[in-house]
């Protein structure tokens, strides 16, 4: 092991012993402790870390890390039908191109002249955002779809004065603990019941549970289990009339050929824009949007950072900046909306790309296919014995449920027999949803072909 | 070979500036940017067109009204504003203080972008995900040993989130003990991040933020009175954001420990302390590290950030779920945790950023972790040395000792003598390259400014930047209009901000602007 006093690693130019005394003379100081001297002995670590020996060379360590990775088996060497709020769609070369520039990747939080290529690209994020989704104000991203809805009800308690919202039953089980984690004990959550055959909300429910107290009612589109919940435009009139904010969460690749919940009623929506050519990365690659009216009641809401367009001194040049940013944690600490801090532009700059590359026709188009392949897998599932797709009775987008109960298999058993063939089945609903039994959701997008479809359809026709 | 020229002020930089449209502008009716595949003949001969299907009143009838642009001309719009950035690849970016803004190596971004990396779905059966969580199995124990602490979760989307997870901590472990309606107080202090106090009271909690002394730190007297039956815990960063280590915190941990509350430690400051001091040592019960800064994940002009939050023995039970786990021959999602706060983002971490972070560690081992810590102090000094000597520049508090891993200057000098701002000076310095922050508010050190310059620049580069610096005051001494009206050489000229706190003016959208701007060249 080399000496501390020889070691220079690339990422460290000022190790260059040279280097370093020369600071230090300049400094005054004879060693580099000294600097330390308001840590006190007893804090002191007194030892080197025991950590394993580095691999200072890019060459072992590229070989290390590959080594390890290697182990995976990613979904582009199997078919996967996997959804539940991470979805493979196709990624346009272009958007890794862009998001992985230097000039974007390494930018932090320049100001609008030095960033302004920052500033003006996630302007259009959430212009082109507004566009899919009909609303006039988009966010910054935020973290994710958990983040942006538990935010969304934040804001509809802030914004009512009300303290209790609904939420959907069959919301993602993940999205429900986020949210209940960031609404107790401030706001209560309140769950509303599903219709269990048709997977729309129960409205006798609603009816009953609609007190003065609640702030907002949230439901998704399409839901968690993939059916598309048609009666929005009812949900949102009966909050209305009780003074309660209708909040839909929605997937915005649905979005071509699915009208948007602000044409339902919506007066918040939110989701996640991972779909928006941003890959899986083992579900570490999230980021959530919220969107509303341009009323300054629900502006003065938010709590993420909102850039908007203005002018510079010089006729006919844009320039950007924060729009109301006293509202904001950065401006007045605890006295802000929630918080902010860095959470996903990057994803934004990506989903910003994405769209601009779809455009309305992409985005029709990709919607179309999504619906045909999902409705061919659905028929062609239902055709296996013991085996009925969709579970509910009601129009699907990409995700659907499949029974299996009458198999007389459990899903895990099944996905087994699946993935030794080459096949990740759908995710295993029988521990979060129980009162469905058997069965698992399904995931179909346009990177799916026919002859994916048929493979699983005839393993499930071998092993079941 | 001797060394031979050094650093230079880049007296006639300019910033490329394109000029660049909105990307609505470049609509052109037709064009496309991609194509997407058609269903198979044989799978619209079954189920038709697709749409019909769906409940006509929720059929998109009026497309949404996105530009349609052909593929090469989208990617030169946004290779355009890429140029209208100065990231760190190509700044000296040490004027970001607290955000660690260091070098992000390109090996490891390669890594992270690999297809086993990428096109991983977090349901996956475990057996396909080994490799995954080995890393992240690993990367726990490198964070235990590096912070003491005994279990971290990598679930945190961010510093801020893993202030909130914190925050979650603290209620579920007084509830367990059935003090959770009695201590509903969190102190602070005011050079501990925003988030400190603001994530703390989206979880219902009354924020106590304390002030300095005039030796810049907090005394042990404050904190005694602020703390009572009531004190749910301690969130503090130490080195606080002037760059000044608390020497006391072990006597601060041990107040709050002995008033019954927890305490927690923001280590978004840490990059200084590598290998020199933990947390363990020092008392907390929690502690957090930011993946995207001290341990090199990317920025990403705000994000993905990336938390890991670590607590002591007694508090693993309530940490989120999963966390990974190892039996001796396999690494499994490990959701057993009986007090678990839960869920609080979708899966498991911010993945590409845990991948980048296992590989920086990796790469420089435990003496290079201690030589990042004290180059960056060495950095740091160095430039405090050459700032303090700069005419109108000052560096209040703890005079003539030394500072972590950065510093909060102050301009207030400047501003007295000559009228030029923080924000005139961050301005100007955009002329040349530079990035320079003012600071978080509120600005309890007046015309602040905070440098740190991590480990990652040469002693040319932070010349360079002192010189930037030199050159801007001088300016504002001898012509402080110059200042003032600056930029000049950046991508756009002084920006008109009073549109932007306006409600019937300010615009978040494109179809809002032309609303509120434009209304008579709209074309519907």
């Amino acid at each position: 092991m080399k000496k501390q006093s020889d070691f220079v690693h690339p990422y460290i130019p000022n190790s260059v012993p040279a280097v370093k005394a020369r600071m230090m003379k300049e400094i005054g100081i004879k060693s580099i402790e000294e600097l330390y001297e308001d840590i006190p002995e007893p804090l002191r670590l007194g030892r080197e870390l025991n950590l394993p020996n580095a691999l200072g060379s890019e060459c072992e360590l590229k070989r290390h890390v590959e080594g390890i990775l290697a182990k995976n088996r990613a979904c582009n060497e199997m078919i996967s039908f996997l959804g539940g709020g991470c979805w493979g769609h196709y990624v346009p070369a272009v958007c890794d191109e862009i998001n992985q520039r230097s000039e974007f990747l390494t930018a932090y939080a320049g100001e609008p002249y030095e960033d302004h290529g920052r500033f003006q690209t996630l302007f259009e994020y959430e212009s082109l955002m507004a566009e899919l989704l009909e609303v006039d104000v988009v966010n910054v991203p935020t973290f994710d779809w958990c983040q942006a809805a538990s935010t969304s009800l934040r804001m509809a308690e802030r914004i009512t004065g009300r303290g209790e919202v609904l939420v959907i039953d069959t919301i993602g089980p993940d999205r429900l603990w986020a949210v209940k984690n960031y609404c107790l004990p401030n706001v209560k959550v309140t769950l509303v019941r599903h219709c269990p055959d048709t997977g729309r909300m129960d409205l006798d429910d609603l009816k009953a549970k609609l007190s003065p107290e609640v702030a907002g009612v949230y439901f998704e589109n399409p839901s968690f289990l993939g059916f598309i919940e048609d009666q929005g435009q009812v949900i949102s009139r009966m909050a209305h009339a009780n003074g309660t904010l209708s909040i839909v969460g929605v997937d915005p690749i649905s979005l071509g050929v699915m009208i948007p919940p602000s044409r339902y009623g919506a007066d918040i929506v939110c989701g996640d824009i991972q779909p928006l050519g941003i890959h899986m990365n083992y579900g570490g690659a999230l980021a959530g949007f919220i969107g509303t009216r341009d009323e300054e009641k629900f502006v003065m809401e938010f709590p993420s950072r909102l850039f908007g367009i203005t002018k510079t001194c010089v006729e006919g040049e844009y320039g950007f900046g924060d729009v109301a940013y006293d509202r904001t944690s950065f401006g007045v600490r605890e006295k802000g909306k929630e918080f902010v801090g860095t959470a996903a532009a990057l994803w934004g700059i990506t989903a910003a790309v994405y769209l601009s590359l779809m455009g309305s026709k992409g985005m029709r188009d990709l919607g179309q296919h999504v619906l045909q392949k999902a409705q061919y897998a659905m028929k062609k599932l239902s055709a296996v014995k013991g085996v009925k797709a969709p579970r509910f009775a009601a129009a699907h987008f990409k995700e659907f449920v499949v029974d299996f109960n009458d198999t007389g298999k459990s899903v895990a058993q099944i996905n087994k027999m699946l993935l030794d063939r080459g096949i990740f089945g759908g995710k295993d609903l029988s521990g979060d949803f129980a009162e469905l039994g058997q069965s698992a959701l399904y995931c179909v997008t346009e990177t799916h072909t026919q002859q994916d479809i048929d493979q699983l359809v005839r393993v499930l026709c071998e092993c079941l | 070979m001797e060394p031979t020229a050094r650093y230079k002020l880049r007296e006639n930089f300019h910033q490329a500036k394109w000029d660049e449209p909105i990307i609505f502008e470049l609509h052109t009716p037709g064009e496309r940017g991609v194509l997407v595949p058609e269903a198979e003949p044989e799978v619209v001969a079954t189920v038709g067109d697709g749409l019909s299907a769906l409940p006509d009143n929720m059929i998109r009838k009026q497309p949404p009204a996105l530009p349609e642009i052909s593929q090469m001309r989208v990617l030169k719009h946004y290779l355009r504003l890429s140029q209208q950035c100065l990231g760190a690849d190509l700044n000296i970016d040490i004027g970001q203080g607290t955000c660690t803004v260091k070098y992000n190596p390109k090996i490891n971004k390669m890594l992270s972008a690999s297809a086993k990396v990428t096109e991983l779905h977090p349901w996956q059966d475990p057996s396909t995900t080994q490799g995954a969580m080995e890393i992240m199995y690993r990367l726990d124990s490198f964070l235990q040993e590096i912070s003491g602490m005994s279990r971290f979760s990598l679930q945190p989307s961010s510093g801020s989130a893993a202030i909130l997870i914190m925050a979650y901590i603290v209620e579920a472990y007084h509830r367990s003990r059935g003090e959770a309606d009695q201590r509903d107080e969190i102190i602070t202090t005011i050079f501990s991040h925003p988030s400190d106090a603001a994530a703390a009271a989206v979880k219902g909690y009354k924020v106590i933020t304390l002030y300095p002394a005039k030796n810049g730190l907090v005394k042990v007297e404050a904190l005694k009175a602020a703390v009572s039956n009531r004190t749910a815990a301690l969130f503090i960063t130490n080195p606080e954001d002037t760059g000044i280590f608390n020497p006391q915190i072990r006597e601060f941990t041990d107040i709050i420990h002995k008033a019954g509350g927890l305490c927690g430690y923001d280590q978004a400051n840490t990059n200084g302390i590598l290998g020199i001091t933990r947390a363990r040592e020092a008392g907390f019960d929690m502690c957090f590290f930011n993946l995207h800064k001290t341990f090199s994940a990317p920025h990403g002009c705000g994000g993905p950030a990336s938390g890991a939050v670590g607590v002591v023995d007694n508090l693993i039970d309530f940490l989120p779920v999963p966390i990974v786990g190892f039996d001796g021959k396999e690494y499994f999602l490990d959701y057993d945790l009986p007090q678990t706060i839960g869920k609080t983002r979708g899966f498991y971490g911010v993945f590409p950023a845990i991948i980048r972070a296992y590989a920086w560690i990796m790469s420089l081992g435990a003496a290079g972790l201690k030589e990042t810590a004290q180059i960056a102090v060495l950095n740091n000094n160095y430039l405090l040395e050459n700032i303090r000597k700069i005419r109108g520049a000052a560096s209040p508090y703890s005079a003539g000792k030394h500072r972590i891993e950065q510093v909060r200057y102050s301009w207030e000098q400047l501003t007295e003598d000559t009228g030029v701002t923080t924000e005139d000076v961050t301005r100007r310095m955009a002329d040349f390259g530079f990035h320079l922050w003012s600071s978080h508010h509120p600005f309890v050190v007046p015309q602040p400014f905070t440098i740190e310059p991590t480990e990652s620049y040469s002693k040319d580069e932070l010349d360079e930047y002192l010189a930037g610096l030199r050159k801007v005051v001088q300016e504002a001494y001898d012509n402080p209009e110059k200042v003032k009206n600056a930029p000049y050489n950046s991508v756009v000229h002084k920006i008109d901000h009073s549109t932007l706190d306006d409600p019937e003016k300010w615009a978040i959208t494109w179809r809002a602007y032309l609303k509120k701007h434009r209304k008579s060249d709209r074309q519907d």
